[in-house]
């Protein structure tokens, strides 16, 4: 099972990789923003798939990373600036959020979370050292020794790079021991506890490993962009991570990806022929959740015979 | 300034009666179907845009104030028997997970048929001017709103607590499987109460119109405030729904009043100190 794995894995990223040299601009920075929400749609899915806790409130993480990295960036602009920094903030609020935010469960958490991310989008909304409602623009990129990330190329190896390791590492978290504990406790929180498992410190863990991933997530996003704005905090930026991972599949990473490609192939395809697309998307979710609940993944799964 | 601090909260509680028509129906939903309803602002944005077609048409408010809410029942009633039924023996995400969906779907189909840009709507004849209360100039329509929702209010009160349909409700509300071991057709209990909510989202959306105007993203920006209440009053409780709404309504009123730079702040933070503290709300039965 692993081999055909590593071979699929590695001709995608051959794929991924070799795309800037036959595509035009626009599907190439059309398959950066893929990468980009793929990145924070996996961060998402590590809560909901794996740890089952469904957050609605990631987009705070997603919007500490960007305008930390806006911030940062602007003064010294490194790789520190552009991962290091939004990454421990992320981090640090999630420590902080994951705290509170653990003690309840459920329509609780989704409630707690979500008032969280939108104390940040009221903050970022209303404060002029942010730039209030406008965002922060001119955000330089960094510089990235040996590799010019101004241009486009450069920048899509940048994002493959780190797409590749956040997940590899994410791969390696929800395979470890860790990983297990979170999916014990997805499907019974009590029979863990039971066990002696301290429930708790394992999903603040989650939480802000979750919340770190988003972060960097959201610093490339800025970064890619040039600008960041209190929308990144909205709402709405949850909900569609939330959508990315369903569409994809739950508990599954890879499906996160292509959730997140679905999403946004369905975004500009679907807005290039009709003003509808917010109709068409929303029809789409709708018919998922009925009919497909696995996901892409799953139906994928169903169709040729796969185990999970 | 003291008629100042009254237009104040007076335009608060208007807001908060608003706020309570629309949570009631969200408190009951999650109560009884264990649904936290995403689509509840859409249900008022469709109130708010059928309004102003009825008004256009007719040229009578009460006549929208009445057939409004009965077509987004209707289509409640269709959202639940077709969407939401098949989906009660999954996991209850699910469920939140569909009704995130018809917040696009419901969006989009109002920009189609009524464009995009603000509609405003005219109130009533009868309240289209203003009054002077204790020295501040309230339009009359404010105060013709919170009379209507206070009054809607009793009526509800009346129906959930003392009526033998208030009491089924209730029943299901605290344990729905045994309500339909009993003998009642639960499903269609589930059916009606969704309908209902729906309804008074509708009827709300009516309401707010002439204060607030159509637009299409309206129906978000009322769905958080209307979550915070139902937390902060307690899932599944009217009561919780009646005073969470008026706190609501006056903590964002002076908010925005006293403290603009944080008034968009302080509901929220208020919500998280409430489930902190009190994770039942105000006035819901303990967590199991």
């Amino acid at each position: 099972m692993t081999h055909p794995r590593l071979l699929a894995s590695a001709l995608v990223v051959v794929a991924l990789a070799l795309f800037p040299l036959g595509a035009g601009n626009y599907p190439v920075k059309l398959l950066q923003e893929i990468l980009i929400w793929g990145i924070f749609a996996m961060s998402l899915d590590l809560l909901m798939g794996y740890a089952g806790m469904v957050s609605f409130g990631h987009s705070a993480f997603f919007g500490i990373g960007g305008y930390v990295a806006a911030l940062a960036l602007g003064r010294s602009p490194g790789l520190v600036s552009a991962l290091a920094l939004p990454a421990l903030a992320a981090g640090l609020a999630a420590l902080l959020i994951g705290f509170f935010s653990i003690r309840v469960s459920g329509v609780y958490f989704i409630m707690l979370t979500l008032a969280f991310s939108q104390m940040f989008h009221a903050y970022t909304f209303q404060v002029s050292w942010l730039g209030a409602e406008d965002g922060l623009v001119g955000i330089p990129r960094p510089a990235v020794p040996g590799l010019d990330v101004s241009t486009l190329r450069g920048f899509h190896a940048y994002l493959l790079v780190l797409l590749g390791l956040l997940a590899l590492a994410l791969a390696r978290i929800v395979r470890s021991p860790f990983g297990h504990v979170l999916r014990g406790i997805h499907e019974n929180e009590a029979r863990m506890e039971a066990l002696g498992y301290a429930v708790d410190r394992y999903k603040l863990l989650a939480f802000v490993i979750a919340g770190l991933v988003a972060g960097v997530a959201g610093s490339l996003y800025s970064q890619f962009n040039g600008s960041i704005t209190p929308d990144a905090f909205f709402w709405k930026t949850s909900g569609e991570a939330l959508l990315m991972v369903i569409i994809g599949g739950t508990g599954t990473l890879g499906g996160a990806l292509l959730g997140a490609a679905a999403f946004i192939l369905l975004q500009s395809l679907v807005s290039t022929y009709t003003e509808r697309w917010m109709l068409i998307l929303g029809a789409t979710f709708i018919l998922f959740v009925l009919f497909a609940p696995g996901g892409i993944v799953g139906a994928l799964r169903g169709r040729l015979g796969l185990r999970a | 300034m003291p008629g100042d601090l009254f237009a104040q909260a007076l335009n608060g509680l208007a807001y908060g009666v608003l706020l309570f028509l629309l949570s009631v129906g969200l408190t009951l939903i999650f109560g009884m179907l264990d649904v936290v309803n995403l689509a509840h602002g859409s249900f008022y944005m469709l109130g708010a845009y059928a309004g102003l077609s009825l008004i256009a048409g007719t040229g009578n408010f009460w006549l929208a104030l009445l057939v409004a809410p009965l077509a987004v029942g209707a289509i409640g009633a269709v959202i639940e028997r077709s969407c939401l039924r098949p989906l009660y023996r999954r996991p209850p995400l699910d469920q939140v997970l569909l009704t995130f969906g018809f917040i696009y779907l419901f969006e989009d189909l109002v920009k189609w048929i009524w464009g995009g840009r603000i509609r405003s709507i005219p109130p009533p004849d009868v309240f289209s001017g203003s009054v002077s209360v204790l020295g501040a100039i309230i339009p009359s329509y404010r105060l013709f709103v919170i009379a209507f929702g206070l009054a809607m209010a009793v009526l509800l009160f009346f129906l959930i607590e003392r009526t033998r349909l208030g009491a089924i409700i209730r029943a299901g509300v605290f344990d729905a499987e045994m309500t339909g071991g009993l003998g009642i057709n639960i499903h269609r209990v589930f059916t009606g109460v969704f309908a209902f909510g729906a309804a008074l989202g509708g009827l709300s959306g009516v309401i707010a119109g002439p204060i607030q105007s159509a637009y299409p993203s309206m129906g978000v920006t009322i769905l958080i405030p209307a979550l915070i209440v139902v937390v902060v009053g307690g899932l599944g409780s009217l009561k919780g729904s009646l005073i969470g709404s008026l706190l609501i309504g006056q903590a964002e009123t002076f908010g925005k009043a006293w403290l603009p730079e944080a008034s968009m702040l302080i509901i929220y933070v208020l919500m998280a100190a409430i489930v902190l503290v009190r994770p039942q709300g105000l006035f819901g039965r303990p967590l199991k």
